[in-house]
C-alpha cells in the first residue's frame, strides 16, 4: 500500500501540451506511471507521447476512468482546472502550478466542499513538487532516481528541501513509502495533519517525516494532532531560523506573522507534541534513521 | 505589494469608505497650498512612508497654521523614517500627504486578513482603536472582534451589523458602519489585497465614521488582472536589490551576512541559510532562482548576489528536480565567465544529471570549490570566506 497513488491509478494531466508539462508527462511515463490521458481545452483528438489528449476533464474521465490528475495550467486558469477536475469525479489531484492567487485557492476550497466527504476530491499543492509512491509511481516533477522504495511517509512544503530528505535516505539505503508535497502557498488543498492522517492509517508507513517552514499555522495544528492521534515516530524539520519575521521569503506562506509561526517556535511546539525535530537539514536523514 | 496610506485612501473611498479631506505634496510649500485649497483650521502632516509606526517616529504632526505645516514638512522631505517597522535603515519621505484634522469621538481598530486557519477572509476589529493590533492582542484579548466571510455569499450585512453592535456603534450610525465595512470587504475582495487595515477608524464628534489611516498590502500573484493597482508601487520604499530581482523574476530578501546564496526552492534556500549560520557564517541574503534554473537565471542571480558589497563568498546550492544539473552548471560556467566575481564560488549539486554537472564544473578551469552535501558546502563557504587570501583558491 501508499497513498493517494498506486501502480494502478489512471492519472490524467490537465494542460498536458505545455512544455513543462510534456517534459514532465515522459518523465512519468518511463518512471511507469499509468498516464492515460491529457487535457487541454482546443486540442481535444490529439496526442502527447502517445497520451490521447481530451477537451475537457469530464470527457477525459469517461474515456479513461481517470483517478488522479494532475494539473500544470498557468496561475490564472489554475484554480478553474481544479474545479473542473473536482467536477468530473477525479479522486486525487495534484497542482504544480506557483503563483495562483490567494482568493482563487479560497474559491477553489469553497467549491470542493459542495461535494460530501465520500465523493469530496483530495487537492494537494498548489505551488508542489507533487506525490510519488516510489517505485510504483509519480505524479510530479520530482527526480524519480533519488527515492527508494520503503517505509517512511515524507509530507513537505517544499519541493527541493523534500529532495534533499530523500536523498539523504537514499544514501543510507533507507526507502519512501509516499512522499507528499503539500505546497509552499497561504491557502492549500492539504494540510500537514491531512497527509499524516493518511500515513497513520497506512500499513506500509512506519516512520513519518514531516518538513516545515516558518509562516501559518499547519505545523502547530500537526503538533496537536500528532500528540493526540498518531502512533507512529514521527520525525521533523522547521526552515527557517534565521528569517527575519514579516519578510516573505519565497513561498507566499513563508512569512512569520503570529506566534507560532517561527521556526523556533514551531520546533518547541513540535517537540513538546513528542515529534523528534532534526535541528539541521545536514541531519534529516540521520535522524529519521535514529527512530527507525 | 504595498501602496501608501494616501492610495489605500483612493481606493477605498471608491468603494464607499468615508474618508477625511486630504491632499498629496511634494514639497513643503505644495503642503502649504494644499492646506490653504482644503481649508479648515487645524490640519494633519503625514510622511508617506510604506510602514507602521510613523506616529511615534515623528512622521506625523498637527500643525495649526500654513507656517507649521511648511516648517514640519521641511523636517520631512528627503528624510529617511526609522520606525520599529522599517529595520535601522529607515525609509525616504519623498510624498507628503495633507489632512483636515477631524473632531474625534472615539477611536476603533479594523482590519481585514487572509486567515490561513479558516481560508477565508477575517475581520479583526477592536474598540481599542490607535493601538498596534500586537498590542491589543497582547493587552486586552478579549476586546478582539473575529468573524470570518462565507466566500459564496461575500459578506453579508448582518454580520456587519452584528460587527457594529458589539463595538458599541450607536444604532443611529449602524448602516454608515456597515456601508464602512462592506466598502472594506468588496475592495479587499476584488482587487485581491491580501491585508486592508484602518488603525484607527474614528467616529466624530459630528457623528461620521471616517478612516483616518489605511494600510493595504496586495497578492503579488494577483496583479496580472488589477494593472491599476500595479501601477501604484512605489520603488523608492523599496530595498534597490529587491526591486532589481523582482523586475528580473527572482524571489530574493536582503540580509546582513557575507555569505551571498543561490538557491532553487525556497525551502531549500531557508535550509541552506540555516546551515551556513550553524557552520558559524552569516548569509547575506535568501534568493530562490525557481524551478527553471536556466543559464540565464543563474546568470542574473550572480548579477544580483554581487550587487551587494557585503558578499565575500558566494554558495550556489542546486537540488535538480525540474532542472538540470548539467543546465545548471552550465549556468554557473556561464554567469562566471560573464560577471567579474572576486570572491570564492562554492558549488553544490545534486539531483538529476549530476554527474554530468560536476564534470562541466571541472572542465571549466575556473576556480570553482565543490561539495556534494549541504552541509559540506555550508562549511566551505564558511572556511572560504574566512581565509583573507582568495586568489590562492584552487577547485578541489
Amino acid at each position: 500500500m501508499s497513498i493517494y497513488l498506486d501502480r494502478d491509478t489512471h492519472v490524467i494531466v490537465q494542460g498536458i501540451a505545455g512544455r513543462m508539462a510534456q517534459f514532465h508527462t515522459k518523465d512519468m511515463l518511463e518512471y511507469g506511471t499509468n498516464v492515460v490521458g491529457g487535457v487541454v481545452p482546443g486540442k481535444g483528438g490529439e496526442t502527447v507521447h502517445g497520451v490521447p489528449v481530451f477537451d475537457t476533464v469530464k470527457e477525459a474521465v469517461a474515456a479513461t476512468q481517470a483517478k488522479a490528475s494532475l494539473v500544470f495550467v498557468p496561475p490564472p486558469f489554475a484554480a478553474d482546472s481544479i474545479m473542473e477536475a473536482a467536477d468530473a469525479g477525479i479522486q486525487y489531484c495534484v497542482c504544480i502550478t506557483d503563483g495562483i492567487p490567494a482568493q482563487d485557492m479560497i474559491q477553489v476550497k469553497r467549491y470542493m466542499m459542495r461535494y460530501p466527504k465520500e465523493r469530496r476530491m483530495v487537492l494537494t499543492g498548489p505551488n508542489c513538487a507533487g506525490t510519488i509512491s516510489p517505485g510504483k509511481a509519480m505524479l510530479g516533477i520530482m527526480p524519480g532516481h533519488i527515492f527508494l522504495p520503503g517505509h517512511v511517509g515524507i509530507v513537505g512544503r517544499s519541493g527541493t528541501l523534500g529532495y534533499e530528505a530523500a536523498a539523504q535516505l537514499k544514501e543510507r539505503g533507507i526507502g519512501v513509502s509516499t512522499s507528499v508535497g503539500i505546497g509552499g502557498d497561504p491557502i492549500n488543498g492539504s494540510s500537514f495533519r491531512d497527509i499524516l492522517e493518511q500515513f497513520e492509517n497506512d500499513d506500509d508507513t512506519h516512520v513519518i517525516a514531516m518538513i516545515g517552514e516558518i509562516g501559518g499555522p499547519q505545523e502547530a495544528e500537526a503538533a496537536a494532532y500528532i500528540r493526540d492521534h498518531i502512533t507512529k515516530p514521527v520525525v521533523a524539520y522547521v526552515a527557517g531560523l534565521t528569517a527575519p519575521k514579516g519578510r516573505t521569503m519565497g513561498h507566499a506562506g513563508a512569512i512569520i506573522s503570529a506566534f507560532g509561526e517561527s521556526a523556533s517556535e514551531k520546533v518547541e511546539i513540535l517537540t513538546a507534541a513528542g515529534v523528534t525535530v532534526a535541528e539541521n537539514p545536514a541531519v534529516i536523514g540521520e535522524t529519521i534513521a535514529s527512530v527507525m | 505589494m504595498d501602496i501608501h496610506e494616501y492610495q489605500a485612501k483612493e481606493v477605498l473611498s471608491n468603494f464607499g469608505v468615508e474618508i477625511p479631506a486630504g491632499a498629496l505634496a511634494y514639497s513643503p510649500e505644495q503642503a502649504a497650498y494644499r492646506a490653504r485649497e482644503m481649508g479648515g483650521e487645524k490640519w494633519i502632516v503625514k510622511a508617506q512612508v510604506h510602514a507602521g509606526g510613523r506616529g511615534k517616529a515623528g512622521g506625523v504632526k498637527l500643525c495649526d497654521n500654513e507656517h507649521e505645516i511648511q516648517e514640519a514638512c521641511e523636517g520631512m522631505f528627503g528624510r529617511k523614517l526609522v520606525t520599529h517597522q522599517t529595520g535601522p535603515e529607515g525609509k525616504g519621505i519623498y510624498r507628503i500627504y495633507v489632512e483636515a484634522a477631524v473632531p474625534i469621538e472615539r477611536e476603533i481598530y479594523l482590519g481585514f486578513v487572509l486567515d490561513r486557519t479558516s481560508q477565508r477572509i477575517m475581520i479583526v476589529a477592536s474598540a481599542e482603536g490607535g493601538m498596534e493590533i500586537e498590542d491589543i492582542s497582547e493587552n486586552r484579548p478579549e476586546s478582539i472582534i473575529r468573524s470570518t466571510v462565507e466566500p459564496a455569499v461575500g459578506l453579508r450585512d448582518f454580520q456587519a451589523r452584528e460587527i457594529a453592535f458589539k463595538l458599541g456603534i450607536e444604532p443611529s450610525l449602524t448602516q454608515s458602519m456597515v456601508r464602512t465595512l462592506q466598502g472594506c470587504y468588496r475592495a479587499f475582495r476584488d482587487l485581491d489585497a491580501t491585508m486592508v487595515e484602518i488603525n484607527p477608524l474614528v467616529v466624530t464628534t459630528d457623528n461620521r465614521i471616517l478612516a483616518l489611516d489605511a494600510k493595504m498590502t496586495f497578492d503579488d500573484n494577483a496583479m496580472f488582472r488589477h494593472p491599476q493597482i500595479s501601477e501604484l508601487r512605489d520603488k523608492s520604499q523599496e530595498d534597490p536589490r529587491e526591486s532589481r530581482a523582482a523586475d528580473r523574476g527572482l524571489s530574493y530578501v536582503g540580509l546582513d551576512g557575507n555569505i551571498g546564496c543561490i538557491v532553487n526552492g525556497a525551502g531549500l534556500a531557508m535550509a541552506t541559510m540555516d546551515t551556513i549560520k550553524l557552520a558559524g557564517g552569516e548569509p547575506a541574503n535568501f534568493l530562490d532562482i525557481g524551478g527553471g534554473a536556466t543559464p540565464e537565471r543563474v546568470a542574473k542571480a550572480f548579477r544580483l548576489v554581487m550587487s551587494d558589497d557585503k558578499v565575500e563568498a558566494v554558495l550556489v546550492n542546486i537540488f535538480a528536480g525540474i532542472n538540470r544539473c548539467d543546465w545548471v552548471a552550465e549556468g554557473v560556467v556561464q554567469a562566471l565567465q560573464e560577471v567579474k566575481i572576486d570572491v570564492p564560488v562554492i558549488v553544490r549539486l545534486a539531483g538529476t544529471n549530476v554527474e554530468e554537472g560536476m564534470k562541466i564544473l571541472a572542465k571549466s578551469g575556473l576556480p570553482i570549490i565543490r561539495a556534494t552535501t549541504l552541509m559540506e558546502a555550508a562549511e566551505r563557504s564558511v572556511s572560504a570566506w574566512k581565509s583573507d587570501n582568495t586568489t590562492n583558491l584552487k577547485a578541489v
